[in-house]
C-alpha cells in the first residue's frame, strides 16, 4: 500500500519503535526561544548534562521584545532578565543565537524559512506551536512544551504518539487572488472543521488551490493547523519550495543532490490513504472576519454576527461558548460585518508578517490616511523582511498613511511586550488567535488577513476588500 | 517527577469547552524564568477583575471547591499554545487530574511530564460528573474513578500509565538509547545547519 508524505517523513525519523508505545523521533532542527526555554536549559543544569547537537540548534529572542527604538534598554524588567537569561544559555551551553541586535533576528517561524534553516523531509521542533508553519516546506514541524525542549536539548530527539494523517483537499481557483487570500483559506477550513477538528492529526493540504500559492502563502496555511487543533500542517514540496531555499544563509551546501531526492521522495504516493478527509472548494469563498473567541468562530465579511443558536447548530456547549463569546466581543447577533468599528489594526506576526503580506496591504495603504480614529501599526515578521520592505519603500507608504513602522517580534499577536489593548479596545489582526485577552487583558481581536486589515485601517470599519481595486 | 498517588478529593466545575491555554496562564506570566509558583496566576483573568479583586461568579474562588484536585471541564480542554506554563499552574495550584472529553494535543502531553493526569472520558459522564458534590477517588493503577453511586473505568496509554506512577525521568530513559541516536545520526541525510 501506498505511503502519505507524512509517513515517509515519520518512518525516515523513527529511532526506537516500540508496539503500542510512543516512538522515539529523530530531530534535524531545534529552535528555540526566551519564553519557553529558560527552565529547560536550568534542568539541564541541574542534571549536569549538555546539548547534544548546538550545531542543529538556533535561537532568538522574539515574544517579548521591545519593537520600538532598539537601542533603548528595556524597560519591563522581567523581560529583560528572560532575554539575558537566553544570552547566557546559548553562550553556556554554545548555541547560535540572532540576538535583539541581529540582522538576522525575527521571529522564529519568519527567520528559519529565510535563513534556509527550515528543510524539506527534515523534522523541525520548537517551544511554540506555531511551528506548524514550517510544514509549508514538507518538513515535519512540531510545536512541544519546555519538559520537551529540555528532551530535544539534551537527547535530540522526542517521544511522539504517532499522530494520524488527515488529508484536507483545497480545490478550485479564487476569483480575485489579491482580495481572497491563503489567510481566508484557513479561516474557512478552520470555521468547518472546528479548533479540535484535527486533534490528533497531521494535516496534509492538497490540491489545486494550494499548489496556487506561494511559499509565503502556503506558510500561513500551515501556520493555523493549530488553530484547527493539529499536531502539524504539511505541504508536500514542489519547484517553488526548492526554488524559495535555493541560495540562502544556512542552505545545505549540497542542496541541489537533496533536492533530487526530495523531488523523488517527498510526496503521498496515488494509492495512500488517510485516515480523515475534508474538501473545501474556494472558488466562491469570501475574506473572513472572526467575531468570537476562538479561530472557528468566523464568517463572511458579507455576513452578519451570527446569533447563538445559529452558531451552536444545537450543540448546548458551542451555544453557552457563543453567548459569552459575544458578551466578552461585545456584539449582538445580526450586526453586519462592515458595521463594525475598530480600534486598532495590527500587521504582524508569523502568520501574517512576511514580505508579501507587506506589500499587499501596501496597495490598500498607498496614498490613503487611517481613519482618525484608529491607531495602526506594522510589525514585519524579522528584520529582514523590515529591510526587504524599506528597500521597496513599503515603509514610506505605512508611514505616511500614519501606521507605526516597528522593529521585528511577535509584539501584539500574543502582547507580552508592551504593544497591547487597551480593555475594551477593538482590533483588526493579521494574527492566528482571537482569545480573550489574548493581546491585552480585555482586548477584543478581530482576526483578518492583511488587506482587510489594512482596508479596515483606512475606513475604521470592515469593508469587503474585493471591491477595492487592488491589482 | 513525583511518583502519581492515588487520590481522593471532591471535584471543580469548570463548565465550559476550548479553555485555551492563554486563559489558563495569561501571556503576562509567561516572563518567569522558574517553574514554580505559577499557581497564583491560574485562570488569571477569569478569577479577578481589573483590581485585581476576586470574581464572586468564578468556581475557583468559590471556597466550597478549595483544596479539590480535580478539575472537570469542557470539549478540546488545553487549545492553543504549547506554554507549559499552562500544566505547572494547574499543578501549582493543587490539582493532579484533569477530566475532560478532550484535550488539546501539546497539553496532554505537557501533563505527563508534570504528574498530572488527564482522563478523557465520554461527555454523558462528564456531564454526571461535572454535578458530584461527594468526593471521588482515582486508582490510576486499576484505571478507574469511584463515585458515591459508581466505578468509572478510563482508559489510558500504558506507557504514560507508568510514566506517571513510577514518577519516571524521561530524558534518563531515553539515554538508555544512547547507542540507536548515535547510529541513527551516522545515516542521517539531513546536514548539519552551521
Amino acid at each position: 500500500m501506498g505511503k502519505t508524505l507524512f509517513d515517509k517523513i515519520w518512518e525516515s525519523h523513527v529511532v526506537v519503535e516500540k508496539p503500542n508505545n510512543p516512538s522515539l523521533i529523530y530531530i534535524d532542527r531545534h529552535l528555540v526561544h526566551e519564553v519557553t526555554s529558560p527552565q529547560a536549559f536550568d534542568g539541564l543544569r541541574m542534571n549536569n548534562r549538555k546539548v547534544r547537537r548546538p550545531d542543529l540548534t538556533l535561537a532568538t529572542m522574539d515574544h517579548n521584545v521591545p519593537t520600538n527604538d532598539r537601542s533603548l534598554p528595556i524597560l519591563d524588567q522581567t523581560s529583560a532578565i528572560q532575554i539575558k537569561t537566553l544570552e547566557k544559555n546559548c553562550k553556556d551551553f554554545g548555541i547560535t543565537l540572532f540576538d535583539i541586535n541581529s540582522p538576522n533576528q525575527g521571529i522564529v517561524h519568519v527567520i528559519g524559512p529565510q535563513l534556509g534553516i527550515t528543510l524539506p523531509g527534515s523534522t523541525i521542533v520548537c517551544g511554540d506551536s506555531h511551528t506548524s508553519t514550517h510544514g509549508a516546506f514538507g518538513a515535519l514541524a512540531l510545536g512541544i512544551g519546555t519538559s520537551d525542549v529540555e528532551h530535544v536539548l539534551a537527547s535530540q530527539t522526542m517521544w511522539l504518539e504517532k499522530p494520524k494523517p488527515f488529508e484536507i483537499r483545497v480545490e478550485g481557483k479564487r476569483k480575485n487572488p489579491h482580495a481572497v487570500t491563503a489567510k481566508d483559506i484557513v479561516l474557512s477550513i478552520i470555521k468547518k472543521i472546528g479548533t479540535g477538528g484535527g486533534t490528533g492529526t497531521v494535516i496534509e493540504y492538497r490540491g489545486e488551490g494550494i499548489e496556487d500559492l506561494s511559499m509565503e502563502q502556503r506558510m500561513t496555511i500551515c501556520n493555523m493547523s493549530i488553530e484547527a487543533g493539529a499536531r502539524a500542517g504539511l505541504i508536500a514540496p514542489d519547484e517553488k519550495t526548492f526554488d524559495y531555499l535555493r541560495g540562502r544563509k544556512y542552505t545545505p551546501k549540497n542542496y541541489e543532490s537533496l533536492v533530487e531526492e526530495w523531488r523523488e521522495r517527498l510526496k503521498t504516493d496515488g494509492d495512500a490513504t488517510f485516515e480523515k478527509q475534508f474538501t473545501l472548494h474556494i472558488d466562491d469563498i469570501a475574506p473572513q472576519v472572526s467575531w468570537g473567541t476562538n479561530p472557528e468562530m468566523t464568517c463572511d465579511v458579507t455576513e452578519s454576527v451570527p446569533s447563538p443558536d445559529d452558531f451552536s447548530k444545537g450543540d448546548p456547549n458551542q451555544k453557552k461558548g457563543a453567548e459569552k463569546a459575544l458578551d466578552y466581543m461585545d456584539l449582538k447577533p445580526g450586526t453586519p460585518i462592515e458595521h463594525i468599528q475598530i480600534d486598532r489594526v495590527f500587521i504582524g506576526s508569523c502568520t501574517n508578517a512576511r514580505l508579501e503580506d507587506l506589500i499587499e496591504a501596501s496597495k490598500i495603504v498607498k496614498g490613503q490616511k487611517i481613519s482618525p480614529n484608529v491607531r495602526a501599526m506594522v510589525v514585519p515578521g524579522s528584520q529582514m523582511v523590515k529591510k526587504q520592505a524599506e528597500e521597496m519603500g513599503l515603509d514610506k507608504i505605512f508611514i505616511d498613511a500614519n501606521f507605526e513602522w516597528r522593529e521585528a517580534g511577535c509584539s501584539m499577536c500574543l502582547g507580552m511586550n508592551p504593544d497591547i489593548l487597551s480593555p475594551g479596545e477593538r482590533c483588526a489582526s493579521t494574527s492566528n488567535r482571537n482569545f480573550e485577552g489574548r493581546q491585552g487583558t480585555g482586548g477584543r481581536t478581530h482576526l483578518v488577513s492583511p488587506v482587510m486589515a489594512a482596508a479596515a485601517a483606512i475606513n475604521g470599519h470592515f469593508v469587503d476588500v474585493r471591491k477595492l481595486d487592488l491589482s | 517527577m513525583e511518583p502519581f498517588k492515588n487520590i481522593s478529593s471532591i471535584i471543580t466545575p469548570l463548565d465550559k469547552v476550548n479553555v485555551d491555554t492563554d486563559q489558563i496562564v495569561p501571556k503576562q506570566f509567561l516572563k518567569l524564568v522558574q517553574k514554580s509558583g505559577f499557581g497564583k496566576f491560574l485562570f488569571f483573568n477569569w478569577r479577578y477583575d481589573e483590581a485585581e479583586n476576586k470574581k464572586s461568579d468564578f468556581v475557583l474562588n468559590d471556597s466550597k471547591y478549595d483544596g479539590s484536585k480535580i478539575l472537570v471541564s469542557g470539549d478540546n480542554f488545553g487549545c492553543g499554545s504549547s506554554r507549559e506554563h499552562a500544566v505547572w499552574a494547574l499543578k501549582d495550584y493543587g490539582f493532579s487530574v484533569i477530566i475532560a472529553p478532550s484535550f488539546a494535543d501539546i497539553f496532554f502531553s505537557n501533563c505527563f511530564k508534570n504528574g498530572l493526569l488527564p482522563i478523557s472520558l465520554d461527555e454523558k459522564t462528564v456531564d454526571i460528573l461535572q454535578k458530584e458534590t461527594d468526593p471521588i477517588s482515582i486508582d490510576l493503577e486499576k484505571q478507574t474513578i469511584k463515585t458515591s453511586t459508581q466505578e468509572i473505568h478510563f482508559d489510558i496509554d500504558s506507557h504514560m500509565r507508568k510514566i506517571l506512577l513510577e514518577g519516571l525521568d524521561d530524558i534518563a530513559q531515553t539515554f538508555q538509547y544512547e547507542d540507536k541516536i548515535t547510529e541513527f545520526e551516522k545515516n542521517s541525510k539531513i546536514p548539519s545547519v552551521l
